[in-house]
């Protein structure tokens, strides 16, 4: 067969050798029909009866369970247990014994990983391969981390007499359940602090899992509580006057919301807000591998990610290449059943997210952005968005400006090093940033000139929990993880 | 062989980075491949299998014996597609060439001085047109890595060059011989000289160097396949070839290749593995597919 010539070549994805659908089972796992506040070490109806809400599976748009609404009252009751938990055991144990909890937690995680990962993955739609290979190993290494600091706290603060705060108020979102309760509880604890933590209300499964594996540990009551609601139950958290210290990972909006009622208190807070990363490819880029860099930027877990690449910055001589390599790219992404082990996209979180991102898209569509879609279909029931680029976009279209937190990419090119820099800081974010280039001194001379807290360098979004996370400007205030994440759980 | 007008320079090196494509080859890996898309992956793969055998021992009748297997696997199992070539040194091709009359299995032979290729130019292109005379459908030729590794990029392009000329029709494919030119910038460079200079298919190995194919290799010849098409509208076939033994690790390159080139690549014109004990390895799979059960060893004929 001699070399044959097509005179527009183009690559096919579709029609031969698709993969057929391989579900994890869920069978092995158990999720009640419904579930009470976890305070004091026992699951507690709300106090005012029948006070429900279900949460469904967005992938299929069916109930779950239903889960109590805590009100002010059960807020209160949760700090008191906390407090109480505080002043008769956890303040009273030493380091070591601290620890010994801490690396009980991460171990049960690691034993129940599987289980987790399930119904993270069905309460919040994020693909199977996401929760089970990043999610639930990280939350299990984020309590092993810390749970190795507890007992050295004088090592890690070296001269000063580390004490714990007291009751921490810990208000997470939905787009990484398990883990962002495993960056705010596992410091806290190691910290000697005991908290009261209130997960999304779209996702408060694996926060109520989690309560159980608590209890089989044996924690002292009281140590970890969490209640259930939604903005009600997480004012009530904030403004509750025993709590020392709030930790909130959120939108930018609330972030405001909470600081101006911190106003004029003496809590301790940090602040993990949202973000609008620029992804910076220059010329000299390995692009193979870049262009898996952007697909995993914006693509890992729908979009939703505070810390996503979700603007490409792409120097001008290799635009063309990036954008064609891109969009085929793209046709490969398996969108679908985030049960299923192939999926690349899961569905997006709720019916309200996913009216946010349409918008965000039809915006993007009516300022004049030039849009391709990946060809794929999606399941009739249940919220899905195809993976979205977006062209011919600049600084001033809203598509760029505002976080999207969606399957959605704003393609923006460059001619010089200045430009990218100019055009990546110019933004009321900071929290992450990437630079892909073949040029060692080149990473270091831009990354040094990015106002964000966290800068990859020819990869995306990579965590650890010895690395400290967190924002510049309206991407909030304070630090996770690694000894800055322990910090803020800690007087000095 | 069309012009090809805008021929890169060489000495310009693509960037490839390394860590990159060692994730995205793991990333791949977790394809979970069930059911009917696992036969249809075993029928696909055994299709593209050369069966080789380059001995120096080898026989005229070693060589029938492999020939006969390539086309007839597995007598048991209705609807077993045969495998794409086999793969001889040039003085065993008329015999395989005689011993395959009939049916549609091509003969490929190594030739230019393999598996070192340290020979004149001269007496390597004599080796060509000599397979090339005895009746051999494809030609896998090695460069001489001797001098890719001195930077003589032209004496690669040249060397390529001229060996296709030798081969006239015939197909030719490229040996590489990656693990030899150890970073995967050397193999992407040699990939597309090859390419630039005619080659039709581009293989990795000669399976007498270790390693010899691996994925992280294959992806890279991989996508300098899809940046040649993109650029030229001319697709060149890809071959693996040696350490490639068992069913789960030929699905795992197929996977590589769909999500890499597509599904326009997904057959013998395109793709091959060059292997000897995978065949085995693979209608043991599809019996066990079929059967729910394993076999033994021994039910399955060696050659």
């Amino acid at each position: 067969m001699a070399r044959t010539k097509t005179d527009q070549p183009k690559l096919n994805f579709d029609g031969l050798w698709d993969y057929d659908p391989a579900p994890e089972s869920s069978d092995a796992i158990s999720i009640k029909d419904q579930y009470d506040l976890f305070i004091g070490g026992e699951f507690v109806a709300p106090s005012k009866e029948g006070r429900y809400f279900d949460t469904i599976n967005p992938s299929t748009e069916e109930r779950i369970a239903s889960v109590a609404e805590a009100t002010t009252q059960d807020v209160d009751i949760a700090v008191k247990s906390a407090r109480k938990a505080y002043d008769k055991y956890w303040s009273k144990l030493t380091g070591k014994d601290r620890a010994k909890y801490i690396f009980r937690i991460a171990r049960l995680i690691q034993e129940r990983a599987r289980e987790f990962a399930i119904i993270e993955s069905m309460d919040g739609g994020k693909p199977i391969r996401e929760s089970r290979d990043v999610d639930i190993p990280l939350v299990a290494a984020h309590f092993f981390y810390n749970a190795g600091w507890a007992d050295k706290l004088q090592y890690a603060f070296p001269g000063r007499q580390p004490k714990p705060l007291g009751v921490a108020g810990q208000i997470i979102p939905w787009n990484f359940p398990l883990l962002m309760l495993a960056w705010k509880i596992a410091p806290a604890l190691a910290g000697g602090n005991t908290v009261v933590l209130k997960p999304a209300e779209t996702t408060p499964l694996t926060a109520l899992k989690f309560a159980e594996l608590i209890q089989d540990a044996d924690l002292p009551p009281g140590v970890v509580n969490i209640v259930t609601g939604a903005g009600a139950t997480g004012s009530a958290l904030v403004n509750h006057p025993d709590v020392n210290k709030v930790a909130f990972t959120g939108s930018t909006n609330v972030g405001r919301i909470i600081q101006k009622s911190l106003a004029g208190t003496d809590k301790k807070y940090t602040l993990e807000l949202g973000g609008k990363a620029a992804n910076i490819i220059f010329e000299d880029a390995a692009i193979d591998q870049a262009v898996e860099g952007i697909v995993n930027g914006i693509f890992f877990n729908q979009g939703h990610v505070c810390c996503a690449g979700s603007r490409l910055l792409v120097q001008e001589g290799v635009a063309d290449e990036v954008y064609r390599k891109l969009t085929d790219r793209i046709e490969t992404l398996v969108v679908g059943d985030p049960l299923d082990k192939n999926t690349d996209i899961g569905a997006i979180n709720s019916k309200a997210q996913l009216d946010r991102i349409s918008t965000f898209i039809e915006k993007g569509i009516a300022e004049g952005g030039e849009v391709h879609q990946s060809s794929c279909s999606v399941p009739d029931k249940g919220y899905w968005c195809k993976p979205t680029l977006f062209k011919n976009v600049s600084q001033s279209h809203s598509i760029v400006q505002n976080e999207i937190f969606g399957p959605v990419l704003a393609i923006q090119t460059f001619r010089t090093p200045a430009e990218a820099v100019e055009k990546a800081n110019n933004t009321p974010y900071g929290l992450s940033g990437g630079v892909w280039t073949d040029k060692g001194s080149k990473i270091f001379k831009i990354t040094s000139k990015l106002r964000a807290g966290v800068i990859w360098a020819n990869t995306f979004n990579k965590f650890d929990p010895t690395s400290p996370f967190g924002g510049y400007k309206e991407s909030g205030v304070g630090r996770e993880g690694g000894l800055h994440g322990l910090l803020p759980y800690i007087k000095l | 062989m069309e012009v090809l007008n805008k021929i890169p320079d060489f000495r310009d090196t693509v960037p490839i980075d390394t860590v990159g494509v060692l994730e995205r080859v793991s990333r791949l890996n977790k394809r979970s491949i069930k059911k009917e898309s696992k036969m249809d992956a075993l029928k696909m793969a055994l299709s593209m299998c050369d069966l080789t055998t380059l001995e120096g021992m080898d026989t005229p009748g070693k060589v029938r014996q492999l020939c006969y297997k390539a086309q007839h696997p597995h007598e048991s199992i209705p609807d077993i597609p045969s495998v794409a070539a086999v793969c001889v040194y040039p003085n065993l091709v008329r015999t395989a060439k005689e011993s395959l009359k009939g049916s549609n299995i091509n003969v490929a032979a190594v030739a230019t001085y393999f598996p070192s290729g340290n020979g004149t130019l001269e007496s390597r292109i004599e080796e060509v047109k000599y397979a090339v005379n005895e009746g051999a459908d494809e030609i896998d030729m090695v460069i001489s890595r001797g001098a890719f590794l001195r930077g003589e990029y032209n004496f690669t392009f040249d060397e390529v060059a001229a060996t296709k000329e030798a081969c006239g029709d015939v197909h030719l494919k490229v040996i590489l011989e990656t693990g030899e030119l150890e970073t995967l910038e050397n193999v992407r460079k040699a990939s597309d000289i090859s390419m630039y200079a005619g080659a039709d298919f581009i293989k990795t190995s000669t399976g007498k160097v270790s390693p010899a194919a691996t994925q992280p290799v294959t992806l890279v010849m991989l996508e300098a396949i899809r940046d040649f098409y993109y650029k030229t509208g001319i697709k060149i076939g890809m071959k693996p070839a040696g350490g490639i033994r068992d069913s789960k690790t030929a699905i795992q390159y197929l996977v590589l290749v769909k999500e890499t080139l597509g599904i326009d690549w997904l057959n013998p014109d395109l793709f091959r593995f060059g292997a000897s004990s995978l065949a085995n390895d693979l209608l043991m799979q599809i019996v066990k597919q079929q059967t729910g059960v394993y076999q033994s060893a021994d039910y399955f004929s060696k050659d």
